[in-house]
């Protein structure tokens, strides 16, 4: 009795517990979040106060952030909308940091200690048009300076303290297109230079405290300029020309326009094709860039141009920066292999540098793509520099004094895709002291830990605790555990460079700039696309590193070339690389090996042939046996068409070409006046599911409909296919489909009126998971399909399986009309939704999660078990049991089951889940412009202790228990003795 | 259709607590902005109430406004108010996101018909709001609070409930043992030990 009701207690005890949250002190041990800000395009240093060096930057993925300049770490940083993109960034006031953003539209300041916005202003554009930001130093002090904005024809005069438009002015209702602004020292007037129409140069004298133009003056020019100008003193710009082969000074003294080409050749000699302007702003100085080199010229009157130096590619240069009343320093970078020279140069002397350094710099990087330089003062009271460069792979480094102060690897704020790898088997052979070493260690841990649960610990403790949990030496090993915890994740960044990183601790194992990714002459516009899993050795064949396969493409275009590249997943080893002949729109990989374990692909090119990889004689063979069940489909958005396919051979096969004829076998068109389609998606290759029966209430059985061929697509009204907002609850639907990708059967059809995008869906099992937004309710909402096979239902029937009726052993296939069941329900949720993924597991046995990425950044782990369809609202005692939920009409968000729990993943665009070799255990890596791992347990880890368990507690409660035997045995001997002597 | 929308001219009962900000709030509510086609809706994110109580100091830094799921993301100033411009007329949707807080939606209908009119709801619990000002429906606690040390609590765990049955067995037992009849139980110990299994009253002391 005494036992049952302690097991029954026990039970109890661990049934109530079924939240997965983490204790604050949890952090840290299997997760971990990186910050990123991506590719930098502006930077601004703010050092001339005593306190806290810091550069301003503004990033390709629309990310304001401030650094520190000792360490590189992110003091603030704001992620801006999507089109809201950053065009200029200035500093005002000495401290707000101005933004102008969505095309000159917006103009924000921000706090520069802390990055809080101080004030925006939005202002009119008339056009798209380039846009400039120009923060006027005032001299006179305790004034009010003004922010400049050209935008089009429009200037805009701004406070700089509350961003009040002071005044305005129009200067030209023809495409007016200011390119270069500037004030001479101590006058109340700015001078702004521009092109209308590409074709007529055009100077205005302007006022700034008023806007009033006090001067103007036009010139046409009758061969065009092509959108570029550089200043390069105070009365003479110098421009390109339409066809850019001609350099035209453009003189403006006293309002008088006069122009002067010089034909580059005549110039340059070796110049050949087109030369680009690069944005400067030097004394008398101009930087052309002509296809092989950086060339700088003085510019020595109108008239004449002279060469002052070549700089051979690669190589880049900074801005001016000012630095004394009559001097300009600006820094030249210079490749030389692996090397890169910093040359410091002032303008008023160009042959003499400032400063020459030469940095060591691992080959992974490519070539320096921006410099921004800076100068501080030295202990000893001379002048120092240190240069900021944005590498070709996205990287950020800060030099000073010849060496790399601080690398960020801001690639990885743009990664495309990602795959796992295992790790090596550890290699047999630990000597003993290791072992003594690490027993010890253990031990001490162990018991420091007891103490921290039996709260004796001294806050020294608790901190020497937290540190060993932390560093625990297990969790980053470079080999393979018997859980499944530590793996690579190999990413792949939009600069073309693959990652690996450890799942332990998220530290870069190896990274690589794939060659073939990297712009030339045979591959203009590098593009990157996916990255499969290539080959994964049978884990006998130990001696052999797997490897992965990446495909990318050379340009946008769906007929461009592809590329494809296998890449050693251990090293980073590049095995292969080659530009195909071929274009690549879809790429598959099969469920099959070749005799080497190397899975087989298949290219879809833009004809729809199908071309096999590896291209061998042996991956021919294995696939023309399975090439009758090789399906596939395209979807054809714009078209609003679905379309199955199988291969076929037409004619002989060409062994060395390895390419496959398409043959349409159905097409599903969707009625484009009333549909298009808005999202397609099916379920993960590599899912495991565990069984198809569900046990349901009262011992009853049903079976799923399991099918590696399921296709969820969602249509839109036309209507509604844009944002919330854009449309009437009257004008928006929304359909969903379940489509048989062998047969193109329709399985089921459902309509939500009222409904329309976003769509994020999942797929998995059999059952679909998809979040939209309901116009009537004017919420989100969350629908779960689940379809069950009805074929199978009379199998039940204990009867029949005795008498051998039964269909068990039927062979399922999508030819046959299948016969199914479906059940639906919906939900509310909260949240829009930015990404969605399902846990997955080793076995597929432990129930699922949802993992929902929501648009604060945060990743959800909602049960699926609330997306039952069978809820109700009053479940019958057996559905209790079973554990269905009662019916609500929206889900409910814990917030304790944030897997990133007081983190958020800036920018989130994708999570993926992997499992883990213990079954209760899920990998999660979410990425965005943050990275952030964890590995959660859907069911909790029922099938390992946890972190938390106490070994040392429980050697001594078997110590405790063992002395009171011994004490109650002593006990009764001596209690024996005296019955006896009685 | 060049435009401003106030939102909903609040009651001057409503105003008098806001009066101390009724500057900033003339401004950021029913700025007058003629840029571009559309409207202006301006709010105002409030932590204060709920911040208090916890006393955590409100931050605003790092708040986002987004509009209709992201079509665009604006920022609370350092006093909370944030603002949209250029919307089109019809229903959209606010959210706010901000670390440790949780928020409703906000459906927001700017009227086509009757221009510059503008009404707000809580899709959560459907609660109108007269002014755009939105405040967090709660905090939120993502981790887990571990309970200090108690008795209670080791004795919940395996090992805990291991030594409270062994207790049990220890002490109360031989309580019932000596219960039974001596002279059966000296039979049954015999059984015993003819048949040879080892069982729990070999260990037990013997009462007699």
């Amino acid at each position: 009795m005494a036992i049952r009701a302690c097991l029954g207690l026990m039970i109890l005890l661990f049934s109530s517990t079924i939240s997965t949250a983490l204790f604050e002190d949890q952090v840290g041990l299997s997760d971990w979040h990186q910050k990123y800000i991506g590719k930098v395009k502006h930077a601004i240093f703010h050092t001339q106060k005593t306190g806290r060096k810091r550069v301003v930057v503004s990033t390709e993925e629309n990310v304001l952030a401030s650094l520190d300049l000792r360490t590189g770490n992110i003091f603030w940083r704001h992620v801006l909308g999507k089109i809201d993109c950053i065009d200029q960034v200035d500093i005002a006031l000495g401290k707000y940091v101005v933004t102008l953003s969505s095309g000159g539209s917006i103009l924000r300041a921000w706090n520069l200690p802390d990055g809080q916005m101080i004030w925006e202003s939005i202002l009119q554009v008339s056009a798209p048009s380039k846009s400039l930001l120009h923060a006027l130093a005032n001299m006179n002090v305790g004034k009010d300076n003004l922010i400049l904005v050209f935008g089009g024809s429009l200037i805009h005069a701004l406070s700089s303290t509350d961003g009040q438009i002071v005044w305005r002015k129009e200067l030209s209702t023809n495409s007016l297109e200011i390119q270069q602004v500037f004030q001479p020292r101590d006058s109340d007037i700015f001078y702004a230079l521009g092109f209308i129409d590409s074709s007529e140069f055009v100077a205005y004298y302007v006022n700034y405290k008023n806007g009033e133009v006090l001067q103007q003056s036009k010139a046409s020019f009758k061969s065009g300029f092509c959108g570029e100008a550089s200043l390069s003193s105070n009365d003479v710009v110098v421009a390109l020309d339409a066809s850019r082969t001609y350099l035209v000074s453009i003189s403006f003294r006293n309002g008088v326009i006069t122009f002067q080409q010089t034909y580059i050749p005549d110039l340059i000699p070796e110049f050949s094709g087109k030369a680009t302007l690069l944005p400067s702003k030097y004394n008398g100085i101009l930087a052309v860039d002509i296809a092989s080199s950086i060339v700088l010229l003085r510019v020595k009157g109108v008239n004449e141009l002279e060469i002052i130096e070549k700089i051979n590619y690669p190589s880049a240069i900074s801005d001016a920066l000012p630095f004394s009343k009559e001097q300009q320093a600006f820094a030249i970078l210079q490749h030389d292999e692996s090397r890169i020279h910093i040359k410091v140069k002032f303008d008023t002397d160009l042959t003499n540098e400032v400063l020459k350094e030469t940095i060591q710099l691992d080959g992974q990087r490519g070539n320096v793509e921006k410099v921004f330089i800076n100068n501080y003062i030295r202990t000893d009271r001379t002048h120092g520099f240190r240069v900021l460069v944005v590498m070709e792979d996205h990287s950020l480094l800060l030099v000073q004094q010849g060496e790399i102060v601080w690398t960020r690897e801001d690639g990885l704020a743009s990664i495309v895709d990602s795959t796992t790898s295992e790790l090596p088997v550890e290699k047999e052979g630990v000597s003993v002291a290791e072992v003594e070493h690490s027993l010890f260690e253990w031990l001490k841990g162990h018991f420091l830990k007891l103490k921290g649960t039996l709260m004796l610990a001294s806050p020294d403790e608790v901190a020497a605790i937290q540190a060993i949990r932390l560093k625990s030496f297990e969790k980053n090993q470079m080999t393979r555990d018997h859980n499944g915890f530590r793996k690579l994740i190999i990413v792949l960044t939009r600069a073309g460079k693959i990652l690996a990183l450890h799942t332990g601790d998220g530290r870069v194992v190896w990274s690589v700039l794939l060659p073939v990714l990297r712009e030339s002459e045979t591959c203009g516009n590098p593009f990157v696309l996916n990255v499969y899993q290539w080959q994964v050795p049978h884990h006998r064949a130990m001696h052999e590193n797997p490897s992965v396969l990446v495909i990318g493409r050379c340009g946008h275009n769906f007929d461009a070339p592809g590329i494809f590249s296998i890449v050693d997943a251990y090293t980073g080893k590049v095995h292969n690389s080659l530009v195909l002949e071929h274009s690549v729109r879809h790429v598959m990989p099969l469920p099959l090996t070749d005799s080497t374990e190397q899975h087989l692909h298949i290219v879809i090119d833009d004809n729809l042939h199908a071309h096999l990889y590896p291209k061998t004689s042996d991956a021919v063979k294995i696939f023309l046996d399975e090439m009758p069940n090789v399906f596939w489909y395209s979807v054809e958005v714009g078209k609003n068409i679905i379309k199955g396919y199988s291969l076929e051979i037409k004619g002989e096969l060409d062994m060395a070409e390895n390419v496959f004829q398409p043959k349409e076998l159905w097409s599903i068109v969707f009625p484009s006046e009333s549909e298009t389609i808005a999202l397609t998606a099916t379920r993960k290759m590599n899912e495991i599911v565990h069984t198809q029966a569900k046990i349901v209430a009262d011992q009853d059985v049903m079976y799923k409909y399991i099918s590696k061929n399921i296709l969820f697509v969602a249509t839109v009204a036309p209507k509604a296919s844009g944002e919330i907002g854009s449309a009437t609850p009257e004008e928006a639907w929304l359909y969903a489909y379940l489509i048989d990708t062998v047969s193109g059967r329709i399985l089921h059809r459902v309509s939500h009126q009222g409904a329309q995008g976003p769509i994020h869906a999942v797929v998995s099992e059999n059952w679909v998971v998809y979040h939209y937004f309901n116009l009537r309710a004017h919420r989100h909402e969350m629908s779960v399909i689940e379809i069950y096979d009805q074929s199978r239902e009379d199998n039940k029937d204990v009867w029949k399986l005795v008498l051998g009726k039964h269909n068990l052993t039927a062979p399922i296939s999508s030819y046959s009309k299948p016969d199914v069941t479906v059940k639906s329900q919906s939900y509310f949720f909260i949240h829009s939704v930015k990404s969605m993924a399902v846990t997955a597991t080793a076995k597929g046995i432990t129930s699922k999660q949802l993992l929902i990425g929501t648009i604060g950044d945060q990743v959800l782990a909602l049960d699926k078990r609330f997306l039952d369809p069978r809820r109700s609202a009053n479940p019958t005692q057996s559905e209790k049991e079973e554990g269905i939920i009662p019916l609500t009409d929206s889900l409910p968000i814990v917030p304790q089951s944030y897997v990133t729990h007081a983190l958020q993943v800036e920018g989130l665009r994708g999570i993926v889940t992997t499992p883990a070799k213990l079954e209760s255990t899920t990998l999660v890596f979410s990425y965005g412009v943050d990275l952030f791992f964890t590995r959660i347990a859907p069911s909790r880890t029922y099938d390992s202790l946890t972190e938390d368990f106490s070994y040392a507690l429980l050697l001594l409660t078997i110590v405790a228990l063992v002395a009171a035997l011994l004490v109650t045995w002593a006990l009764s001997e001596r209690k024996e003795l005296r019955e006896k002597w009685r | 259709m060049r435009s401003s929308a106030a939102l909903f001219n609040p009651p001057l009962l409503l105003l008098l607590p806001l009066l101390l900000f009724s500057h900033l709030l003339n401004r950021a509510i029913a700025a007058d902005l003629r840029s571009g086609d559309g409207y202006t809706i301006a709010g105002r994110v409030k932590l204060g109430a709920t911040a208090k109580e916890s006393g955590l100091p409100a931050k605003l830094t790092n708040i986002k406004v987004i509009l209709n799921g992201g079509q665009s993301i604006s920022f609370a100033k350092a006093d909370g108010y944030f603002s949209f411009h250029n919307v089109p007329a019809g229903t959209h949707l606010i959210e706010v996101a901000a670390l440790g807080y949780f928020f409703s939606p906000v459906r927001v209908d700017i009227s086509a018909r009757n221009p510059g009119k503008i009404q707000a709801a809580l899709t959560e619990n459907k609660r109108v709001l007269y002014e755009l000002i939105l405040e967090p429906l709660r905090e939120e606690q993502y981790y887990e609070k571990r309970e200090p040390f108690s008795i209670m609590s080791l004795m919940k765990s395996p090992m805990g409930l291991m030594m409270g049955f062994m207790l049990l067995v220890m002490f109360v037992m031989p309580k019932l043992m000596e219960n039974i009849d001596p002279e059966e139980m000296r039979r049954a110990q015999e059984e015993m030990r003819t048949q040879g299994v080892p069982s729990l009253s070999s260990l037990l002391p013997r009462s007699n």
